[in-house]
């Protein structure tokens, strides 16, 4: 079934007596941006983290352009192209934005300690070509002038769009975004979608996204999976999701309003029969 | 000489030797020689003519500040057609009607944003060719019969032989049109200016004449190309020197960038010299307080000082020790901050500026000076020369520049620069230049030394009811002299006294309420506290002391939403658009010639899903003694 650029082979995950992950399958195709929601404690971001090799799966397979990486450390992982933000940031508070975005070129490093000290030589290259890309991701995201101030100083939604700048200067192929826009505004959200589209349109980098904006997710997304209670129950095209029964079933209750409005928009938008 | 001759000129005496532009990508300054300049204004212009550009056509351009502006405006003028400027932040029906009045068929746009308010008006722009934009962000997907990319258009123009070009830039005329400058107007339809190679680089010359640069020097360009000012000192001023133009990163990043560049001159409206006070203020407060005391002890000796040279008086020991250490210690390391330690000459334009700004710049020993003209006579007519500087005035007129004011009190100028007309207006042409006079609409008097002085626009000046005059714009300026005041509209045609619709700084307000733990939501909820309306009260009460009994100003409010030029209360240049604002807020005009202490007013707030909402808001109306002895 693997003719994605990432499968995920019926993975399973339980931490003690509680099941995360109950044999997941997804696949998902190079070039899509593929979003994954469900209720609080569904298992979106045991599914990130597996996959980014933070947690390993007691069962099932991760394959990354035909790699098996199931095992793989998440320093391998990454160095494979394959890049994430996280839900809660975790960037270096204390570090200008520079910085943190030059850490994310660390897996394209190769010259040892003692060049790199002294600057000299391939060293040398190396961190001008680095900075280079950081530049373009500078550029890209339009943060040219927060590039020296401290993390920590930066207000909330600039500091997840600097996260999501250290993600891409990885320069991945495969970019997992755990709810990039929580917490923002909606014209904050509007920018990060753009990004989003603008990365995955322009870099040519596939996106797996997990957020809880329905809007949002049904606005940017090719293909759209379900999970609840470590199963995915659904898994289609934004609007095959939105009108799947067991989805509204699942959502019943906790965003319920949300979804029958999107129902409603699906009927509206749907041809007369 | 035209304007891309002397490019020509440049690149010849300097090649690949010399830096003609700047920009700042990728955070490096990257440089353009004079020898690369005119290779990309080659390319770009025969493409162009590839496209079907021809002599006599023009060509609209909108983004901000990139040197792909300068190349495509040499660009057309190389192909004996003019440039027109659009500024950046203007809406898509502006950008429509400039478009289709100038009759362009091409035009340059920066990315996406611009090109989408051309898109969206493309109906009401027949005539539009070709779209040429530069920065590819985002404008997958759009409709290429009318795009084409910059680079694509540089492509096309290197394909062809470079002979036709220099036959195109040989054939160039000093007559020849130049520049469409679209003046915002504060009343009606903007009208296009016509300026040509001859007006541009006369005006270049004399005000170089009174303020020499060198070749070298830095400038950094910042401010719309679409206005004179900017168009005056980033490409006439630019190509007749050859000092080098500077083209900041993003808009945000200006700040950072002037510092970066330490430019030699620099020439800005009001509000930006405003700006940079009240950032310094901010920051202070904000600081230990034994900075602050520091801070008012150097300023106060820099004020001195500059006092001093205003009054052209000779410094006593004193104050001479006084100001050096001063400087030493604070005004110099606060110079070098804002980027303006190696200033030699500073401008001030387009609007006037409040004597603190002025003594402020002054006290920093930054040589800041008005200057006076309009976009008719390319930018400049006059100007204040070193040494000779009083805020009240805007300096003596430029050499070739006769300025006299008429019998009827308006200020009149002759050049060679003044303009050509308005174009396919002949009305408005024949209303502002009589017998090669330029009519400014300003009235203004020449003081004992020679200044000279603008009072108000002709039109503007009112009557009360009682027919005693003032000058409401005289009025507002006072009024914005506070750092607290941004912006003023003063009323009182034919009414009982004058009143006041005053807008509040949010920064500085912010902040002193911030400091005195006054709390607040938005800035309508701010501009309504009433320990707001005490601060403007004392500010509005102090103009008071210094006016005649008839020109004070008796009641006032607070708006609760800042003018704004999307919503055509001010013009793009930021000038109040007078009729506009009085139409908008009649109900509050109504108030403050009515009893009441507080009115109800309906604004309209539109939520992101469309829907509408009518909310209303409590507006304070106060009331002020006038009649008390000063």
């Amino acid at each position: 079934m693997s003719g994605g650029q990432l499968a995920v082979d019926d993975l399973h995950l339980r931490f003690g007596g509680v099941v995360a992950l109950a044999g997941v399958s997804l696949d998902v195709p190079k070039g899509s941006i593929f979003a994954v929601v469900g209720p609080n404690g569904a298992g979106k971001t045991s599914l990130l983290n597996a996959v980014s090799g933070l947690y390993h799966p007691s069962r099932g397979r991760v394959r990354f352009e035909d790699r098996d990486i199931t095992s793989l450390p998440p320093h391998r992982v990454a160095r494979l192209g394959i890049a994430r933000s996280f839900q809660n940031i975790e960037l270096f508070a204390g570090m200008t934005v520079l910085d943190n975005l030059m850490l994310g070129r660390h897996v394209h490093m190769r010259s040892g300690v003692l060049a790199g000290g002294l600057y000299w030589g391939a060293a040398r290259r190396e961190e001008l070509a680095n900075r280079r890309v950081v530049e373009d991701v500078i550029d890209f995201l339009e943060i040219e002038a927060i590039r020296s101030r401290t993390v920590g100083t930066l207000a909330y939604g600039l500091q997840k769009r600097v996260e999501l700048g250290r993600a891409l200067a990885l320069e991945p192929h495969l970019l997992l975004l755990d709810e990039p826009m929580a917490g923002m505004n909606v014209e904050e959200k509007e920018d990060v979608a753009r990004f989003i589209l603008d990365i995955n349109e322009e870099r040519g980098v596939t996106v797996v996204l997990i957020e809880h904006d329905m809007g949002v997710v049904m606005d940017i997304s090719t293909r759209v999976a379900v999970l609840d209670f470590g199963k995915k129950i659904a898994e289609g095209t934004p609007t095959e999701i939105r009108a799947h029964p067991d989805v509204i079933k699942a959502y019943l209750g906790q965003e319920s309003a949300a979804l029958r409005e999107a129902e409603r928009e699906a009927r509206a938008a749907a041809p007369p029969s | 000489m035209t304007l891309p001759q002397v490019l020509r000129r440049n690149a010849e005496r300097w090649g690949g030797r010399r830096v003609a532009l700047r920009e700042k990508e990728l955070g490096i300054w990257q440089a353009t020689s004079w020898a690369a300049y005119d290779s990309h204004v080659r390319r770009f212009a025969l493409g162009l003519r590839s496209l079907g550009f021809r002599r006599g056509d023009r060509l609209a351009i909108v983004g901000d500040n990139r040197p792909e502006w300068v190349y495509a405006e040499l660009a057309a003028q190389s192909l004996g057609g003019a440039s027109v400027g659009l500024y950046q932040d203007a809406v898509a029906p502006e950008v429509a009607f400039v478009v289709d009045h100038s009759d362009a068929r091409f035009v340059v746009a920066e990315d996406q944003e611009q090109v989408d308010k051309l898109l969206d008006a493309r109906a009401r722009m027949p005539r539009l060719e070709r779209v040429v934009y530069y920065d590819p962000r985002g404008l997958r997907g759009y409709p290429m019969d009318i795009l084409i990319a910059f680079p694509e258009v540089e492509e096309l123009g290197a394909g062809e032989p470079a002979a036709t070009y220099d036959e195109e830039v040989a054939r160039g005329s000093d007559d020849d049109l130049a520049l469409l400058c679209y003046t915002s107007g504060t009343t009606g339809e903007p009208k296009g200016a016509m300026l040509t190679h001859a007006n541009l680089l006369s005006m270049a010359r004399n005000l170089l004449a009174v303020d020499p640069c060198a070749e070298g020097d830095e400038f950094v360009s910042f401010l719309p190309l679409a206005w004179i000012g900017e168009q005056m000192m980033s490409v006439s001023a630019a190509l007749t020197v050859g000092f080098t133009v500077n083209f900041p990163e993003e808009p945000e990043t200006v700040q950072a960038n002037i510092r970066e560049i330490g430019p030699h001159t620099m020439f800005s409206p009001p509000r930006i010299w405003e700006n940079l006070l009240s950032t310094v203020q901010v920051r202070i407060e904000d600081s230990t307080r034994a900075k602050r005391l520091f801070y008012r002890w150097a300023l106060r000796a820099g004020e001195a000082a500059a006092d001093a040279e205003f009054a052209k008086r000779r410094m006593s020991p004193g104050l001479r020790a006084s100001r050096a250490l001063a400087e030493l210690a604070v005004l110099a390391p606060l110079k070098d901050s804002l980027g303006l330690s190696r200033i030699r000459h500073a401008y001030t334009g387009g609007a006037s500026l409040g004597p603190d700004t002025f003594r402020f710049f002054h006290a920093l020993n930054v040589n800041l000076k008005q200057i006076y003209g309009q976009t008719e006579i390319s930018g400049i007519s006059v100007v204040h020369r070193d040494g000779d500087v009083k805020y009240e005035t805007v300096g003596k007129p430029i050499p070739e520049t006769e300025v006299r004011v008429s019998d009827t009190g308006e200020i009149l100028s002759r050049s060679p620069s003044v303009f050509r007309g308005y174009y396919k207006n002949p009305e408005a042409t024949a209303r502002s230049l009589r017998d090669g006079w330029l009519h400014s609409g300003d009235s203004g008097l020449f003081d004992e030394d020679g200044h000279l002085v603008v009072i108000d626009r002709m039109s503007d000046v009112m009557r009360l009811a009682d027919g005693s005059k003032f000058s409401p714009q005289y009025l507002e300026n006072k009024l914005k002299f506070s750092q607290y005041v941004r912006e003023a509209v003063v009323v009182g045609q034919d009414r009982p006294h004058v009143a006041a619709l005053v807008n509040i700084d949010a920064a500085n307000v912010g902040k002193w309420a911030e400091t005195r733990q006054i709390g607040y939501t938005t800035y309508a909820d701010l501009s309504q506290k009433s320990q707001i309306s005490d601060l403007v009260a004392a500010h509005v009460d102090r103009v008071n002391r210094d006016l005649p009994r008839a020109a004070r100003i008796a009641r006032f409010v607070i708006l609760h939403k800042e003018l704004d030029a999307d919503d055509e209360e001010l013009t793009r240049t930021r000038k109040v658009r007078r009729h506009f604002v009085e139409e908008r807020y009649s109900d509050l005009i109504g108030a403050l010639y009515g009893g009441d202490d507080e009115v109800l007013v309906d604004t309209e707030v539109q939520y992101r899903s469309g829907k509408r909402a009518i909310t209303r808001v409590p507006v304070r109306v106060r009331s002020l003694e006038v009649d008390r002895v000063a």
